[in-house]
């Protein structure tokens, strides 16, 4: 039988969207650190402003070394491109930006990141735009939320803090069935852990800034366009399917096809919103993308000694990760993620918030900050810090109680990092 | 744009500059098998824009043109010379791999219709895996990630697209897997049972040029051999090291700089 015959995923994390430098031989991406590139004329300088042809302008819109990662990203995702950001938090302002009008409508996740919650929930309303938020695990409450105005249908991978299991496949049936995309934030699950494409998403986002870069050395974002929506028959999204009059008419879809929104979000969104990734950062990423397949692989076996211990720890309340049975998507999870759920998972200790204060200012080896996603092991208490902001009664949608503390599963030698919770879990007793 | 060819709604793309009021020569470029207009994305607004009418079209039920499917190049042709009586002049024709059988044959068959011919991943003839007719004809996405392999040199299976940001490979297989269902296993099949590509060769008598890929595995680059050889027009071959079948792709740059040179000394 014959096989397409594709570079598999471990090589392309290594090599997809570059070739060493024709002028230097480089091995390495070189860091393009410059702002603009010379024209060879005026008509070819009118051609790349006209989109006639491709190349590099100015690096707000792109830049070699950011287009390695984006190019390579939209690889490991199987998309038709991606667009890099500099934040995650601009990726999916991008996705919305580049999707939707004043007066349009997201069905959204309810158990989302902070971040995205609070820009969805106060801020995208300033400009018109709202969102209904829903319980992930039930695709039916999607679908009863979908109004006439509805444009974008949004949840995470793996839910944020509880780890929710999205049902993709269930959830994309519902957004296409209304016209709509499904937009999922994959940071927590990376391409290594899934392939949000294959199971029906239509967009990914991405805190580049987490474990696709994986050493918490730089901030960064991006979208990948799965290319299979189909914009036209949806009738739903003139940013893509009308001349647009800001790029010399261009109908995105009419001229680019499956790459529409890959092309409108970067001859838009990055154009005149400005968040453009730096190519330093892109260089620091992009070490981190090289190694995804190890690192991840790694910061899930650590994930399951963590679980160990803490399954029926006597300071432990409750743990919340798809690999415990406990966890109410834990067949969903061995379903979708073979490989492993993640590296981050929550837990409550046994004496409420007091005792989740003590544990986090006792752990010696993990590190108490606001990220996830890093070499390091990291712990935080998001009711004090990420959803802080949060009314009590925003946090309990949300999944999230006072005694809740989050860990993010390091690399360090899984011993290390159970002997060290542990101790601190003892410590929180006293 | 769309125009009306025996009464069905034909779409292409012109590169978002209107043909109205222009009198410049009309270049019409025509996808391969399962495929679209928007494989010409890196070409078709440059050549709107430097001194051509540009039409990539969409054959008859891909895209947004209206069906019924075409089954065979000689009707594909038939359907090419009816745009140029659609617009009562001779048109330029770029094709490519079915596209490229087509605009061969409209060349060799309609010389009336024809001012000159760019033929893209093109060879004597186009047998068709079994296995990929057979993925194809079950609505397989298995037929859109051998094209996919099998089209792209291995340099470009890892990318370094010149447009910034986008994956050949990723935007090759979306298009294809957009097809509507069927369609793509009629094309195929269209392109394995045509067999008269070296005589419509030897009709030809317009200046024609070859772009042909040296990794080429859909249209190995020998296989186009019989067919330069049996033209007596004026002819340039143009090899490019390292490429596939999806040559307009690939090397953008070089593609559209050899068919403006082309097609404006003929
Ligand atoms: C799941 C998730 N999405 C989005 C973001 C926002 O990304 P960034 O901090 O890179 O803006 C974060 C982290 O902060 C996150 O954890």
């Amino acid at each position: 039988m014959v096989e397409p015959e594709f570079r598999r995923f471990d090589t392309r994390a290594l090599h997809a969207g570059q070739y060493p430098d024709p002028a230097t031989g480089s091995r390495a991406v070189p860091i393009h650190q410059t702002t603009s590139y010379v024209f060879d004329s005026v008509d070819q300088a009118a051609g790349l402003y006209n989109l006639e042809t491709s190349g590099h302008i100015y690096s707000r819109i792109s830049n070699p070394t950011v287009a390695v990662l984006e190019e390579r990203l939209a690889s490991l995702e199987s998309g038709v491109g991606a667009v890099c950001t500099a934040s995650g938090m601009a990726a999916l302002h991008l996705a919305v930006a580049t999707l939707l009008n004043t007066g349009d409508h997201i069905v959204a996740s309810r158990n989302i990141y902070g971040g995205a919650f609070i820009l969805m929930n106060h801020t995208l309303p300033r400009f018109g735009i709202t969102t209904t938020f829903v319980d992930p695990r039930d695709p039916e409450e999607f679908a009863k939320a979908i109004k006439p105005e509805t444009r974008l249908v949004f949840a995470e991978t793996l839910g944020n803090p509880g780890i929710e299991v999205l049902d993709i496949d269930a959830v994309s049936d519902v957004a296409h069935a209304a016209g709509l995309p499904l937009c999922v934030d994959s940071t927590f699950s990376t391409p290594y852990l899934i392939n949000p494409i294959e199971h029906g998403a239509d967009i990914i986002m991405h805190s580049v800034t987490k474990f696709l870069g994986g050493h918490g050395v730089a901030i960064g974002g991006a979208i990948v366009d799965g290319g299979r929506f189909d914009w036209e028959a949806s009738g739903k999204f003139p940013t893509l399917t009308e001349p647009y009059e800001g790029y010399h008419n261009i109908t995105f879809t009419e001229e680019f096809g499956p790459a529409a929104l890959s092309m409108r979000a970067r001859a838009e969104g990055l154009k005149d919103f400005g968040a453009c990734m730096s190519p330093a950062n892109a260089f620091y990423l992009l070490q981190g993308v090289e190694t995804l397949p190890l690192r991840m692989a790694r910061h899930v076996e650590n994930t399951k000694h963590v679980v160990e211990l803490l399954d029926g720890h006597d300071a432990v309340e409750w743990i919340k990760h798809p690999s415990h049975p406990s966890h109410p998507d834990h067949d969903l999870a061995k379903r979708l993620y073979p490989k492993g759920s993640g590296a981050i998972l929550s837990f409550g200790v046994k004496g409420g918030r007091q005792a989740g204060r003590k544990f986090i200012e006792s752990v010696k080896l993990a590190s108490h900050l606001a990220n996830v996603g890093d070499a390091k092991t990291l712990v935080i208490h998001p009711g004090s810090t990420t959803h802080q902001q949060m009314s009590v009664e925003d946090l309990e949608t949300a999944g999230i109680s006072e005694d809740l503390v989050r860990v993010s599963v390091g690399l360090e030698d899984a011993e290390d990092i159970c002997g060290d919770l542990d101790k601190a879990l003892k410590a929180s007793q006293r | 744009m769309f125009i009306s060819l025996d009464g069905k709604q034909v779409h292409g793309a012109t590169g978002a500059v209107s043909f109205e009021g222009r009198s410049d020569p009309i270049v019409v470029l025509i996808h391969g098998a399962g495929m679209d207009r928007t494989v010409w994305s890196q070409q078709t607004r440059f050549l709107a824009h430097h001194g051509f009418r540009a039409l990539a079209v969409d054959l008859p039920d891909h895209g947004k043109s209206e069906g019924p499917v075409l089954e065979s190049v000689p009707a594909l042709s038939d359907w090419i010379a009816e745009i140029s009586d659609h617009f009562g002049e001779k048109i330029h024709l770029v094709g490519h791999s079915m596209g490229a059988l087509t605009a061969l044959h409209a060349a060799g068959h309609h010389k009336d219709s024809v001012s000159s011919v760019s033929l893209l991943g093109v060879g004597a003839s186009m047998p068709v895996h079994p296995e990929l007719q057979e993925a194809a004809d079950a609505n397989d996405v298995k037929a859109a990630q051998l094209i996919t392999s099998w089209g792209h040199g291995t340099k470009h299976h890892l990318g370094n697209n010149p447009t910034p940001g986008l994956s050949m490979t990723g935007g090759t297989q979306a298009l294809i897997e957009s097809a509507t269902r069927g369609v793509l296993s009629v094309d195929l099949a269209a392109c394995s049972s045509y067999e008269e590509a070296v005589v419509a060769a030897e009709n030809i008598e317009c200046r024609t040029l070859f772009l042909l890929g040296s990794e080429d595995k859909m249209t190995p680059r020998k296989s186009a051999q019989p067919l330069i050889d049996a033209v007596s027009a004026e002819k340039e071959v143009v090899d490019f090291s390292s490429t596939g079948h999806m040559v307009m792709i690939e090397e953008p740059d070089l593609v559209r700089q050899k068919l403006l040179a082309h097609m404006a000394s003929s």
